[in-house]
């Protein structure tokens, strides 16, 4: 059984989210890293300083046969990727939810992590 | 009947199996009035008759029997035989893409020879398995350099081969990439106003060495240019030339492109060829097309995959970073085994005859009264030159003498003026030096009179 | 499977100094005297050194790593691999044809030029399409052919069309070409039956969809009964109906994508007329295309006056040029060859005992694997083994793996999208009855084996010149190139 750690948010596509003051960390579920497989390559074509949409696709994590993006659960700036994925990116199935994160990203409209689910409302969905 | 081992027996008895009482059967679910179209085609031939109809027309391209000095873009280079018989072997032949690696470790190690060739003639860290030939290379390369900048805007040299720019247009009007052609002065590209056309939105300036025109552009002086810019430096290149020519990689280009036919296929009324695409190492991942890269086996042995496949249409689909699928795998391997053929040594020597060849050539034909060199600069293997008569009508005249002099270049078209593209390679005896003299100046000089009366 | 040990690479083998002359002496000027020395390199490329035996020996070795057609059976879904005459390869390969130039002009290549037009004939006859151009080198590339023409026939009548419906089965390279050419696409779901849903279809219509692009059969083996429905509420909605020919081979001859209302089709010419797959091409792809889309064919167009032929590359609203000449004619001519061997009815008859073959081994395997969908097929069919009360953890990779072992090709596995545990199995027509049954009876005796010793059977394959590749390490750290010298 894939864990889900308490305390985050979750949407509906298995991204999580940590709020950090005004920071929302973020990276995929292990349900998401299960699903994907061996993780190769984490991909940012968005890089620190540049602002995203949420729901946009702002990265892309990619094993041996399949490739997702990551939808931004938040609007705002980027303002760290996890560079350690670079030798690394084996962190995001080892540890999806601690070494493993992605994203950081300063939001512009923190109200924007109302909708998203808490992890009992995530494991129901899961479910 | 042809190829089919089925006996009438076996038909039916499968028929049979299957409970059809006819072959007809076998297509009921589509709907009746779409069955049994009228189709208008010759009966069929037998392999006797295939082969005498075949040499009969083969003998009606009357090109191929002429003493041919064309090049633009393909080039009539040695090939050793051994080429044609290795790459007629059905294991490499009729082998489909590696998709198993267990059972298509040749076509995969030969590819990752191949890439390993193409990196170091070109001064690049990493090559894909090849795109379908020199023009598209170019397209793909100038695609992925948008990609890897995240800018819309392409520059291109106009003493690049106007094939190529016009096969770049296509590919690049489709993502709405927008395209500027940077002017030439003496047949090579003006550095003042490729200067001016290099801002802040630029993905990449692509310039061909030699250009079109065989002329040897001025690349040392580009590097500087790109310092402190995203645009990236991106050539075309000749890769028969890179036996004696110093690689792009040396004078700053990021992304090294071009056709393979000058390293062992044949010139076959232009293909198929196969373009290859090597880049520095961060760009790796911006590549399209198949790359093969060295696994272990569960046994711990060195063996071979296709690899950082997710940026592949069949994984990637619609974000993939091209849809090619099916490139020129067989042309890939001609050129492999010329390069292991040759050596280092064979290509140097062929590279540096081609030149000399072509600079006797080059003499000689500038010894025509009238006939001048078109540019003033240095060339490689191929020149332009301005006649004393229509170029249409002189090539027209010669060929009648059963010489190919050269590519018209039409006023307006690839350059200004008009002229003549000629060519030498390190196959041009000094017989045929004197011959393609002859034939031009009595072409220029029959064209000359008549045009009096 | 010839079991080839070891090969060492070419830079291995190298000596790394010597080589071969090639080139007879002619004397002239050094070269340093000729090119200015800051073009020239300052030593020679870093290419492997090795003697012309060497060298023979190790291409020999590699291409006895390979499995390929002269070596056996590939029951490879959606790839057609037939046996590929000898014949075609040894005509398209005349000095006649091999050393023509590409700009040597129209009027020094009428042969090819001729052979060029009468294909498109032929191919147009068998297509129903009213022209055909040959320029295209791959089916991919004929796909990007028939969609920029899509594309450039909507913007010519002013129609503002931004997306490429594509049904969920469908090949990858149907929406990578549709995003290349700058659309959105949106899937449309396949039915229950394996086919087009028409009420899904037709609720994404609308005046923003420039084509939609089918396969028929499709990926699933499976004619699209409803076509003509399909191919009316297409056009209604003004939109385009585009044919991927990869699976032409099960209808040539019998049906035409024109007839059935497609507008454009591009067809491949390495799968239904069997020129070499060379281990990943040169394929061809040529592409076809009804009255109304003519004027936007690619250039140069070979044109006809008299008795000459000659090349147009003037055509206003055409999308332009797809490669530097005038694509793969070398294996456009294997497929002349190939065409003109058959004639219509041996055209038709490969396409029967195409579909004979397969629903032949469909037949032989369905008890043992289940079909995806047991309806009459045509030249492929797919099976699926994701009863995990039945197989266990075995699943298709394994049974592939297991086949390559036992000297068959895998099938394609974990094809189409849409089926889990999917294999794809297409035998093709140049397969004997006796090679299927064959075939069938491997395939039982590895499912029988995998139930007796699953650890055993999920380790295949055994007897191949390497096992299992780890292809997570490949990915994270690539090595795509051997260690430079330098």
């Amino acid at each position: 059984m894939s864990k889900i750690q308490d305390g985050l948010k979750y949407t509906e596509t298995h991204e999580w989210v940590r709020v950090e003051g005004s920071v929302a960390v973020i990276g995929i579920t292990d349900h998401a890293q299960e699903e994907l497989t061996d993780i190769v390559h984490v991909d940012y074509p968005i890089g620190v300083g540049e602002s995203v949409e949420k729901g946009s696709d702002c990265v892309v994590i990619e094993s041996c046969k399949a490739a997702a993006d990551l939808y931004a659960p938040v609007s705002g700036k980027v303002t760290e990727t996890n560079e350690g994925l670079a030798d690394n990116p084996a962190e995001v199935n080892d540890d999806p939810y601690g070494k493993g994160w992605i994203i950081k990203i300063e939001m512009s409209d923190p109200s924007q992590l109302d909708v998203l689910m808490d992890a009992d409302a995530y494991r129901a969905h899961s479910e | 009947m042809v190829f089919l081992p089925h006996t009438p027996g076996d038909t039916q008895d499968m028929l049979n199996t299957l409970g059809l009482k006819s072959v007809d059967d076998l297509f009921s679910m589509i709907p009746a009035k779409l069955k049994n179209p009228p189709i208008e085609f010759p009966p069929a031939l037998t392999e006797m008759e295939i082969q005498s109809l075949m040499e009969s027309v083969a003998a009606q391209n009357r090109g191929a029997q002429c003493l041919s000095f064309l090049g633009g873009g393909a080039y009539q280079h040695f090939i050793p035989q051994a080429v044609f018989a290795l790459i007629s072997r059905g294991d490499f032949s009729t082998a489909y893409t590696p998709y198993q690696p267990e059972v298509s470790q040749g076509t995969l190690q030969a590819i990752f020879e191949f890439q390993t060739m193409i990196s170091r003639l070109t001064g690049m860290s990493a090559a894909n398995a090849g795109v379908y030939d020199g023009a598209t290379a170019l397209a793909e390369s100038a695609l992925m350099a948008c990609r890897a900048t995240r800018k819309e805007k392409v520059l291109v040299a106009r003493t690049v081969n106007p094939h190529y720019r016009r096969v770049m247009r296509t590919y690049l009007s489709a993502p709405g990439v927008e395209i500027v052609e940077i002017p030439a002065r003496d047949g090579a590209v003006d550095l003042e106003a490729l200067k001016a056309a290099l801002d802040d939105d630029t993905a990449a300036f692509f310039i061909q060495q030699p250009n079109y025109f065989g002329v040897l552009e001025p690349v040392d002086s580009l590097a500087p240019l790109f310092e402190g810019k995203k645009a990236l430096l991106g050539a075309a290149a000749y890769p028969h030339s890179l036996g004696v020519l110093k690689t792009p990689g040396a004078w700053g280009a990021q992304i090294v492109c071009g056709d393979l036919q000058s390293v062992g296929i044949p010139l076959s009324f232009g293909g198929p060829y196969s373009g290859f695409m090597a880049c520095r190492e961060d760009l790796v991942r911006h590549l399209p097309g198949r790359i093969v890269g060295q696994a272990k086996d569960a046994d711990g042995r060195d063996g071979y995959v296709l690899t950082l496949q997710t940026r592949e249409q069949h994984i990637r689909r619609a974000k993939a970073t091209s849809n090619i699928c099916t490139n020129q795998a067989l042309c890939a391997l001609s050129a492999t085994i010329f390069l292991a053929m040759m050596g280092p040594r064979g290509l140097r020597g062929a590279a540096a005859q081609s030149v000399r060849q072509a600079h006797k050539l080059y003499d000689a034909l500038c010894s025509i009264e009238g006939v001048k060199p078109m540019f003033g600069q240095p060339f490689y293997n191929e020149f332009a030159l301005e006649l004393p008569a229509p170029a249409a009508a002189v090539i027209a005249e010669a060929k009648k003498d059963g010489v190919l002099p050269g590519i018209h270049l039409k006023a307006g078209e690839a350059c200004d003026g008009e002229g003549l593209l000629v060519c030498a390679t390190e196959l041009t005896s000094d017989a045929d030096v004197a011959r393609c003299k002859e034939a031009l100046k009595n072409a220029i000089d029959h064209v000359k009179t008549h045009a009096v009366v | 499977m010839p079991l080839d040990a070891f090969e060492p690479s070419l830079f291995e083998l190298s000596h790394g100094e010597g080589g071969r002359e090639w080139i007879p002496e002619r004397g002239g000027a050094d070269l340093a005297s000729l090119i200015p020395s800051e073009h020239l390199a300052p030593e020679p490329a870093a290419l492997p050194v090795v003697s012309e035996p060497e060298a023979v020996r190790h291409f020999t070795k590699l291409s006895r790593r390979n499995f390929s057609i002269e070596s056996g059976f590939y029951p490879l879904g959606s790839c057609t691999m037939k046996y590929n005459p000898k014949i075609c390869d040894s005509l398209a390969g005349l000095p006649g044809f091999a050393r023509l130039h590409p700009e040597a002009g129209a009027d020094m290549a009428q042969g090819t030029l001729r052979l060029m037009d009468d294909i498109s004939g032929f191919l147009a006859q068998i297509s129903g399409m009213d022209k055909v151009t040959t320029n295209p080198c791959a089916g991919a590339h004929g796909e990007f052919c028939g969609i920029l023409m899509v594309r450039a026939y909507h913007e010519d009548r002013g129609d503002d069309r931004d997306v490429v419906l594509v049904p969920d089965s469908a090949h990858g390279t149907n929406p990578a070409t549709a995003a290349m050419v700058g659309y959105k696409t949106v899937e449309v779901k396949s039915n229950s039956s394996g086919c087009v849903d028409l009420d899904d279809l037709k609720s994404k219509l609308n005046d923003k969809v420039a084509a939609l692009m089918l396969t028929n059969p499709n990926t699933l083996g499976l004619f699209e009964k409803e076509i003509l429905d399909i191919a009316r509420v297409v056009h209604e909605a003004g939109a385009l109906l585009y044919y991927d020919g990869a699976n032409l081979n099960a209808i040539a001859g019998v049906a035409r994508p024109g007839d059935m209302g497609f507008d454009v089709v591009h067809i491949n010419l390495h799968k239904t007329f069997s020129t070499p797959h060379g281990g990943g091409g040169p394929g061809a792809g040529p592409v076809g295309v009804k009255q109304r889309l003519i004027p936007y064919l690619p250039t140069p167009l070979i044109e006809k006056s008299g008795e000459e032929y000659t090349l147009n590359y003037d055509s206003p609203k055409s999308i332009g040029q797809l490669s530097t000449f005038y694509g793969n004619v070398g294996i456009v001519l294997r497929a002349y060859v190939y065409m003109r061997m058959h004639g219509k009815e041996g055209i038709r008859r490969n396409s029967e005992h195409a579909v004979l073959n397969a629903r032949y081994l469909k037949h032989l395997l369905k008890d043992h694997i289940p079909p995806e969908i047991d309806a009459p097929g045509m030249h492929e069919f797919v099976l699926t083994m994701k009863d995990k009360s039945r197989f266990g953890e075995f699943n298709a990779m394994g049974l592939a793996k297991n086949l390559i072992d036992r000297g068959f090709h895998a099938p394609t596995v974990y094809f189409p999208l849409i089926v889990k545990e999917a294999l794809m199995m297409e035998p093709t027509e140049t397969e004997s009855k006796r090679t299927l049954e064959e075939f069938a009876a491997t395939v039982v005796d590895i499912l029988n084996e995998a139930a007796r010793d699953p650890e055993k059977a999920m380790h295949a394959p055994y007897t191949t010149p390497v096992k299992r590749l780890d292809e997570v390490s490949a990915a994270r750290n690539p090595v795509l190139v051997h260690p430079c010298c330098e």
